[in-house]
C-alpha cells in the first residue's frame, strides 16, 4: 500500500480492462516519473472524452456531438445498417472500405452468465430504425464466438417480420474471436461473402 | 510413444525433477507420501491437462509457488517431441511443442497419449455419471482433437442457456426469448458431441470384451457397454448388440471395427442434433420449470453391463475393480490399434490386485511401448516388470537403470540445478 494520492491512481488504473495489479503499478509509477507536460496532455484528453464525446443518438457509435461522422455522412447509404456489437468494431469494418452504408452498436452481445439480454442492448432503437422503411438490408457484425452466433440468431429472427434482406458475415473468421482482431483482408472478404439469413 | 526425459518444476511437493529414463517398464519405488504419484500425474496432465485426483489445478503448483513447469521429451517413432507446460491457476496456461507457443493451450491434447490407471478409478463403475462423462470425453479429445472445441463450447452454450434459464421466471423482459438462440449452438454441438460418443462407446465395447475376460478369467461372464441418453434415439443404455454368436466366449478383440455392419447403423450427428431439438422442445415446459438443461448428453451416462444386468448396483468389489481394469486396458488397446502405443501409467493398482489380475495387467505393460509404474515397495509389482527404477525419497528422483548404457553411466540421476529455467537446457538436450 502506497500514500493516499498513489494508491489511488493505481486503484483507478487497476480498474481498467486489460490492467492487473503489477501494471497499475507500473503505470502510476511511470506517470510520477514523467514531464509534466506529458502527463498535462494525458489529463486533457481525458477531460476532453469526459466532456465531448458521447453516444451517436442514432446509432450509438462514439460521437463528437449529436450524431457520429457516419450518421452525418450524406455520401453515405441509407439502404444498408451494420450491426456491431462495439465502437470499436465500426472502426475495424471502416478500415476494410468495403462498407458504405450506416451502422448500429449495440452495445454487447447477449449474454446470461452476464445478465445480458435483448433489453440491455440497443435493440429496441434498431427496431425503429428499421421500421421507418428506408432500410432495406440488415448486415448482420457481431462477433465470431458463442454470444455473438446467438445474438445474430435473435436478431434475424426478431427483423424477419420485417422482410428485409438478412445477412451474416461470411465464416473464415478467425472462430471464438474478437472482430476488431481479424485483420482487414480478411474482414473485407467476410463481409462481401456474407450469406444471406432467411429464419 | 515414450518419455525420454521428463523435468518438472514447482509441481506438487517437487521443487524440482529431472528424470531421463527409458521405454519398456519403468518402475517409481518409494515410501507414501514421497511423491511418486505426482510424478505420474505430471506426465498426464500433458496428456489431458487435467488432474486424475484434483478438479481444478490450483493443487498442483507447489505451496508457496504461483506457477508449475512440466517439460517433456517424448520419443514417438524416430521423431522427437519436446512439450513445455506453465499451469498457471486461475489463469491461462503456455504451452510450447518444439519451442513453438501453441495459440491455444487446448491444442496440445491429442499430441500426447497416456492412458492411467489408479485407484481412482473405481469410481469409473462405481461413481456419479459425471466419471464416466469425462471417461468417454476424454478419450475422445485425445482420439479426434477437433473435439476439444466442441466439448468446451458445448459447456460454454450450457452454462448460457441455464443462466438463462434460471432467470426466466423472473420476468426479465423478452430474454426468454432469446433461448431459441442458444438451441441451435446446442443442438449442433450436442449432435456432433453424442455422434462421437456413440461411435466412440462402438469401438471400445469389443476391446473391453476381451479385456474383461483376460483380466477376470476363464469362464467370467462378458462385459458389454451401453449408452444411456436424454436423448431416446441415442441409446436407452442396453448393450449394443452383441457381435459373437449369443453366449458364446467372450467376443474376441476385432482391430477393424469399422468393418462391422452395425458400426456403420450408428446414428449421424445431423440426425442427432435433430433427435435433441425434438427432445427440447417436449421437455421445453420441465425446463422453465426447474430453471436447468434437462436434455443433452451432459445429462447421459456410458452404462457398463456384465453379463444380463448393468454393473453399477450389482457388480461385487472384485468384479468392479476388474471392469475399472477392463475400461483401461480396452482404452489402450483401442489407442494401441489406432496406430500407436500411449504410455501406460499403472499408479499403486499392483498392491491391491490378485494374482490372476496382475498377471493380466502386467502381461499388457511388459508389451507396452512405455509402462510407467508406482509402488511403495519393489515386492509388489510383478517381476517381469522390474524394468528401470527410479528411486523416489527425500525430495529427489534417482533413476537406477540396471541396463544402463547410455553414456552417463548406469546412475541416471541428473543434477537438480541443470535445467530448472534456462530455455537452452532441459530435455531437448539429452541425448544428443
Ligand atoms: N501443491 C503441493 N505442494 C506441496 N506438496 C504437495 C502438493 N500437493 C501434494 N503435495 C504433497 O505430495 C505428497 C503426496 O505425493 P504423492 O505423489 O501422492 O505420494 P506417493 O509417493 O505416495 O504417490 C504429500 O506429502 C502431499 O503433501
Ligand atoms: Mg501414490
Ligand atoms: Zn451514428
Amino acid at each position: 500500500m502506497y500514500e493516499g494520492a498513489v494508491q489511488d491512481l493505481i486503484d483507478e488504473l487497476g480498474r481498467l480492462p486489460g490492467v492487473g495489479p503489477k501494471s497499475a503499478q507500473r503505470i502510476a509509477f511511470h506517470l510520477l516519473a514523467a514531464e509534466s507536460a506529458d502527463v498535462g496532455r494525458l489529463v486533457s484528453a481525458l477531460q476532453r472524452v469526459q466532456e465531448e464525446v458521447r453516444f451517436c443518438v442514432t446509432c450509438f457509435n462514439v460521437a463528437e456531438g449529436e450524431q457520429c461522422r457516419i450518421c452525418r455522412d450524406p455520401r453515405r447509404s441509407d439502404d444498408v445498417i451494420c450491426v456491431v456489437e462495439e465502437p470499436k468494431d465500426v472502426v475495424a469494418i471502416e478500415r476494410t472500405r468495403e462498407f458504405r452504408g450506416r451502422y448500429h452498436v449495440l452495445g454487447g452481445a447477449i449474454s446470461p452468465i452476464e445478465g445480458i439480454g435483448p433489453d440491455d442492448l440497443r435493440v429496441k432503437e434498431l427496431m425503429t430504425r428499421l421500421m421507418s422503411g428506408a432500410v432495406t438490408e440488415l448486415i448482420i457484425a457481431t462477433d465470431p464466438n458463442l454470444e455473438g452466433e446467438a445474438t445474430a440468431a435473435y436478431l434475424a429472427r426478431l427483423v424477419a417480420p420485417l422482410g428485409l434482406t438478412v445477412s451474416r458475415l461470411a465464416s473464415g473468421l478467425p472462430v471464438g474471436g474478437d472482430l476488431e482482431y481479424a485483420d482487414e483482408v480478411t474482414l473485407g472478404r467476410a463481409f462481401e461473402g456474407r450469406r444471406r439469413i432467411d429464419a | 510413444m515414450w518419455v525420454r526425459h521428463l523435468q518438472v518444476v514447482s509441481f506438487r511437493n517437487w521443487a524440482q525433477a529431472d528424470l531421463a529414463l527409458r521405454p519398456g517398464p519403468v518402475v517409481l519405488v518409494g515410501r507414501n507420501g514421497e511423491g511418486k504419484t505426482n510424478l505420474v500425474e505430471a506426465v498426464a496432465y500433458l496428456a489431458t491437462m487435467s488432474s486424475h485426483r484434483v478438479a481444478t489445478d490450483a493443487p498442483l503448483v507447489r505451496h508457496g509457488a504461483d506457477q508449475a513447469v512440466v517439460r517433456a521429451a517424448l520419443r514417438r517413432g524416430d521423431r522427437e517431441l519436446l512439450v513445455e507446460l506453465e499451469i498457471n491457476p486461475g489463469r491461462a496456461n503456455r504451452v510450447r511443442v518444439n519451442r513453438a507457443p501453441l495459440q491455444r493451450p487446448r491444442d496440445l491434447l491429442g499430441l500426447v497419449r497416456t492412458v492411467l490407471f489408479a485407484p481412482e478409478d473405481l469410481s469409473l463403475v462405481r461413481g456419479d455419471p459425471t466419471e464416466r462423462r469425462r471417461f468417454l470425453d476424454e478419450l475422445l479429445v485425445t482420439r479426434t482433437p477437433r473435439l476439444a472445441g466442441v466439448r468446451s463450447d458445448y459447456e460454454r452454450v450450457l452454462k448460457q442457456r441455464n443462466a438463462l434459464l434460471k432467470t426466466a421466471r423472473m420476468a426479465r423482459g423478452r430474454a426468454i426469448e432469446t433461448l431459441d438462440a442458444w438451441d441451435g449452438h446446442l443442438v449442433a454441438l450436442g449432435g456432433e458431441l453424442l455422434a462421437a460418443r456413440l461411435r466412440l462407446v462402438a469401438d471400445l465395447a469389443p476391446h473391453l470384451a476381451s479385456a474383461y475376460a483376460a483380466v477376470a478369467g476363464e469362464g467370467a461372464v462378458t462385459a458389454t457397454l451401453g449408452y444411456a441418453s436424454t436423448v431416446p434415439a441415442a441409446g436407452d443404455g442396453s448393450p449394443r448388440p452383441s457381435r459373437g454368436p449369443s453366449g458364446a466366449a467372450p467376443v474376441p478383440a476385432l482391430p477393424d471395427a469399422d468393418a462391422l455392419p452395425d458400426a456403420d447403423a450408428l446414428p449421424d450427428a445431423d440426425a442427432l442434433a435433430a433427435a435433441l431439438r425434438d427432445r427440447l422442445v417436449e421437455r421445453r415446459a420441465d425446463e422453465l420449470d426447474r430453471g436447468v438443461t434437462l436434455v443433452g448428453p451432459h445429462r447421459d451416462d456410458l452404462v457398463i453391463h456384465l453379463g444380463p444386468g448393468p454393473a453399477k448396483g450389482f457388480a461385487s468389489h472384485g468384479e468392479s475393480w476388474s471392469l475399472a481394469l477392463g475400461l483401461k486396458l480396452a482404452t489402450f488397446a483401442l489407442l494401441r490399434a489406432d496406430g500407436e502405443d500411449p504410455i501406460l501409467i499403472l499408479d499403486d493398482v499392483f498392491a491391491t490386485l490378485d494374482a490372476g489380475r496382475r498377471a493380466a495387467l502386467a502381461t499388457v505393460a511388459r508389451s507396452a511401448e512405455q509402462t510407467l509404474v508406482t509402488a511403495a515397495v519393489l515386492d509388489d509389482v510383478p517381476e517381469e516388470l522390474r524394468g528401470v527404477r527410479v528411486e523416489v525419497g527425500g525430495g529427489a528422483a534417482t533413476v537406477r537403470d540396471g541396463t544402463a548404457s547410455d553414456g552417463g553411466g548406469s546412475d541416471g540421476s541428473v543434477a537438480p540445478s541443470s535445467a530448472a529455467g534456462a530455455p537452452g537446457g532441459g530435455p531437448e538436450e539429452e541425448g544428443r
